[in-house]
Parts: C-alpha cells; structure tokens; sequence
C-alpha cells in the first residue's frame, strides 16, 4: 500500500525534466499567491506610486535637475529612478517570501521529499522576476499617465525594461541569502533599512552631482545608478551625469553590476542553503 | 511486524559547545507507534531532523526504511513523512491546492495528484473544506491538512515532531484518530511530545530522552510502573493541623510524606491507593478534623520527568 515516489532517470536528461516540472510546481504555487492575494500585491507598488506622488508633486516643483529651472522635465528624470528604485526595493520581497517560507518549516518540509531542494530558491527566483516584470508594466502606466513619455525606439524601450529586470534578477540572490540569514520573518522586515539608502543614495530622484562629494560618489557607484542612468539614456529621458566613470558608462555599468552582484550573492546564497543542514 | 523500520545507533551532534545529542539510540519496529517524551532542548527535535534528512550529525550511524541516512537520502526522502512543529502548509492555498502542490512534488501528475488529494481530504475529514483558503483553517484543521500532506505517497515512515502542541482538546482528538488511523494501516510513526497522556494513548513504546541520550525505553505501561505510585494527599484547613495530618498519611504511605507549606499541603506516594484513601479518610472523621481537600493524584508527567531526570521539564524552546 506504500507507494514510492518515481524516481529520476540517472541520466541527465531525466534529471533536468524533474527539475525543471518541481520549478514549475513551485513558480505556479507562486502564482496562485498572487491571483489569491492581489491586495498584497498593490501594497507592494503602493510604496513607489506614493514616492512617485511625493517627489513629482510635492517636491519636484523645487527640483532643478536639468538646469533648465525648477520643475522643469522632473517627471521625465524621475520616472526612471522610480522604476529602478522600484526593482532596487524589490530584494526585501524576496527576502521576506524565503523568512517566511523558512520559518513556517516550508522550506524543511521539501527538503525532507524526494525533489529538487534547489527549487525553492530557483522557483522563487523565477517567481520573483516574473512578478517584477508585473510590477514594472502596472508603474510604466501609471507613468504614462501622468505624463511620462519613452522617445526611444520600440527596441530601446524593450531593452531598457530588460536592464531593469537585469538589475532585479541579480537582487534576487541577495534576497534569498539575506532571507536565509535572518532569524525570523520580523528581521526580515527591518531590512528595508537596508534597503532604503540603497535605493534612495543614488541618481533616482536627484543627480550625485548636486550632492555633497562624498555622498555624489557612493550614488554614482551605486549600482541602482547606473541602471537608472542607462535607461535613462535608452528612454531618451533627461540625465545629469557627472565625470565618473559608472556615469559616464552607465549602459555597461548596469549590464556588469548585476553580474558582479550576481557573482558574489549567489555562491554565498547557495552555501547559505545547503548549510541548514549543518 | 517484527522488522525494524528505524535504527538509530550512538547518534551523536553538537551545535556549538553545546552536544544536542549524545550518543543516542533509536529502535522502532514497522507498524509500531514511538514516542520520544522529554523537556524542551532534550533533543527530540534533533533526532528528527536528522532521521528525516534536514541535519548531518557527526557520530553514530541512522537507518530508516533500510536506508542509511547519511548516504541515500534521497531514497529515505522517498520513503518518509514529515510534519514538523509548525504547519508547514501554504496558508493562501485552499485545501485542496495546497494537496495537489505537494503532490506535484512528491512527482505524481496531475490527475494521480487531484485523485489522492480528493482520497486525503475524505480521509483527514476535510473534504467540505476543501476549496476553502488554509488561513481560515482552526488549528487541528491545519494540523490535519499538514499531516495529509505528509501522507501523499503513503509513507512507510511518518514523523511528527510535537503534532499536537497549541491545540485544543478538539484538536488534538481530531489529530490522534488521524494518527491511530495511520498505525492501524501499517505506517510507522515516530512522534515526539510533552504530553504523557499523548503518548500514554498513542504509542507502543516511549524513548525517554534527556540531554541527548537515553533515559528510559519501555512500553507505555511499563513507563508508568517506574514513575511511581499514586499519591495520597490532604490539603489542611488550618495549618496548624499539619503535623496531625502528617502523621495520619504517614500511617498508610509506601514511602516519605512530603510536606508542602506553602500549599499547606501533605502528601505521600501509596501503593493501595484507593485503601489508603479510605483509611485516612477514616482518621480524619475519627480525629473530627475538616480538611480542605483530600484525593489520590496520579504523578503528572513534570513529576515523572522530576524522578526520571531530576529537574523539571523547563518551558524555554530549544
């Protein structure tokens, strides 16, 4: 009456098919949240929409990033510090979703079965950048109507929204590391405190160049920079770089950071998992 | 009956400076229910995660279906259930959902995996919740979906690590059919629990564990047998009366009479206790002395781990 669960193939082949069928059990496990949860969902883009409200109207009348008066093309220099803070901010969701999974004994439960341990983190990077993507369509129209417009061609747009989730995609593995390393889904939430400079110590609402130099220079290396700076270039919007050099090569800075982010975060985020069992 | 599903020997961990086990055995015979009974930070919770794969440990070996679970994990993983200590099921899935997900990767496909979660959820009572989302669950509701879950391919193993702890009464009956209902079928089941009375009605054995070794392994009945007699005891109404009711218990207990001021309390441990009751009771109507209360207390199991190991069951988590 016990039955077993099938077993994989030895060979590669087999392997990858079952491993590639529990990524998608859990991406579509992912997904179902989603359809059952929207509100959790507008809450997570309630935070930019309201940053986005704040600086373009409340502030933005006084920002003159463009040196052409105060207010003038805000919009258009902000929308796209939006989008990238928003894929900046996105590492605590992930963090968040992999505390809890590990709290709740989730993570444990399928570590005891006999699949691929691996999708949890995988699944959950797929899942994530997925919803990002969702993320990053519902704030572009809600740019556009308020007046944000791309004068790039079709292809830059396509492709800036691809460094956008480049950017997001390689915060991933800093999201599930930090989730693993975190004690309990309430440290999890703290780490906006982490996230927030990143996000905010950067080229998003205003140029590096109009901060005091020590600060301007931890903005134009961030990497949130970069990738705001890149898309502002393939969006056509206006920029205000500065002399440095991720400023100055702001599309190749944000196609390298994440892969360095990438490089580093996830080794440390795959040990991180294998060591639960220590 | 009679083979033995899971062997632990000489099981050894340390986390830090502290050893969670120390040289720990574990035999439990297909069919049978174990219990493994001890305080927090004992190591019962240890024992499971290893058993079930989710933690190396550095000395001693563990079997569990005939495999070794250091080296085949994978094939122990086929073999095995897990509930652990908090529900893990997805509360934003229904019922049903969270049964099917399970089922996808316990690798059933889709219609085997519909097909068992509709057989479960008749089984763990379950079937009107079926479409409900797990969150609006009561506790021994979520309990059940969790051990449904775990019972997906019909495990030749199942572990539960502490199954009914914050539940109600309710739940916890719900939780015991379950379980009693799971032996009945050939599964073996290695639970942990605080609670005597939990392991008194499920279990076929009881592993004793304190510190990380072994304390006692004996049936339920023979368990109880080592923890002593009833005890006899009176509650004065007066405390001054207590050197007189002293002497009365004494004259009818099988051991030391222990006096607790502050309760204003005597009591001694009495071999016939229902004699012993009636007699002290007659000294008492004799001597025409009212008493705030008189009875027979069978050994709670803080006093059971009191004699077993010599300090109290502590409330910390481990």
């Amino acid at each position: 009456m016990t039955t077993l669960a099938p077993l994989p193939d030895e060979t590669l082949a087999g392997r990858l098919k079952w491993t590639l069928h529990d990524y998608r059990a859990i991406v579509g496990q992912e997904f179902t949240h989603l359809w059952r949860q929207p509100v959790n969902f507008a809450w997570q883009l309630g935070f930019p929409i309201v940053m986005v409200l704040l600086f373009v109207y409340v502030f933005g009348s006084a920002m003159d990033v463009t040196g052409q008066g105060a207010g003038v093309d805000y919009v258009a220099y902000a929308m796209p510090g939006m989008f990238a803070m928003t894929m900046a901010f996105g590492f605590t969701n992930t963090a968040w979703a992999v505390a809890e999974a590990k709290q709740k004994g989730f993570i444990d439960r399928v570590r005891s079965m006999p699949m691929a341990s691996s999708a949890v983190v995988v699944g959950r990077n797929i899942a994530d950048t997925i919803h990002a993507a969702v993320d990053l369509l519902v704030l572009f129209l809600i740019a556009l109507v308020i007046g944000w417009r791309s004068d790039g061609t079709f292809w830059e747009t396509l492709g800036a929204f691809a460094i956008l989730l480049w950017l997001r995609f390689a915060l991933i593995w800093v999201g599930v590391w930090l989730g693993l390393l975190v004690k309990s889904v309430e440290q999890a939430g703290n780490l906006f405190a982490i996230a927030f400079p990143f996000g905010m110590v950067s080229s998003v609402f205003t140029p590096p160049e109009l901060m005091p130099d020590w600060l301007g220079a931890i903005a134009a290396w961030n990497p949130v920079s970069a990738t705001a700076t890149a898309i502002r270039e393939l969006f056509g919007n206006p920029s205000a770089v500065g002399d440095s050099w991720p400023e100055q090569h702001a599309l190749t800075a944000a196609i390298v950071w994440p892969v360095i982010i990438t490089v580093i975060f996830l080794p440390l985020a795959v040990r991180k998992f294998q060591n639960l069992g220590r | 009956m009679g083979t033995t599903t899971v062997e632990a020997n000489n099981l050894g961990k340390r986390f830090k400076d502290t050893a969670a086990l120390d040289g720990f055995d574990l035999t439990a015979e297909a069919g049978t229910v174990l219990g493994l009974l001890g305080p927090n930070g004992a190591g019962k919770t240890t024992t499971v995660r290893i058993l079930t794969t989710l933690l190396r440990f550095d000395t001693g070996s563990a079997a569990v279906a005939g495999f070794d679970v250091a080296r085949d994990a994978r094939q122990v993983r086929r073999r095995i259930g897990l509930t652990g200590q908090q529900t893990a099921v997805d509360e934003l899935l229904t019922a049903r959902q969270n049964l099917i997900l399970f089922g996808k990767l316990f690798r059933l496909d889709k219609t085997r995996a519909g097909e068992r979660a509709d057989q479960l959820l008749a089984q763990f009572g379950l079937a009107d919740a079926a479409h409900r989302q797990a969150k609006g669950f009561s506790g021994g509701m979520k309990r059940r979906l969790d051990l449904a879950a775990s019972m997906i391919l019909a495990p030749q193993v199942l572990f539960l690590d502490e199954p009914t702890t914050g539940l109600d009464p309710a739940g916890r009956r719900e939780v015991w059919d379950a379980v009693e209902g799971l032996a009945a079928d050939g599964t073996t089941v290695v639970l942990t629990t605080h609670y005597l009375d939990e392991a008194d009605r499920l279990c076929d054995r009881i592993a004793v564990i304190d510190h990380g070794r072994n304390l006692v392994d004996d049936t339920p009945a023979g368990l109880k047998r080592r923890m002593g007699h009833d005890r006899l005891e009176i509650v004065a109404a007066d405390p001054s009366d207590l050197p007189v009711l002293q002497g009365i218990i004494a004259a009818v207990a099988d051991g030391d009479t222990a006096i607790d001021e502050g309760a204003s309390s005597v009591s001694a441990p009495v071999k016939e206790s229902v004699a012993a009751l009636t007699a002290a009771a007659t000294s008492l109507r004799d001597k025409q002395l009212t008493v705030a209360d008189i009875g027979l207390r069978r050994p709670t199991l803080d006093e059971a781990f009191l004699e077993l190991i010599g300090t109290p069951a502590k409330e910390d988590q481990q």
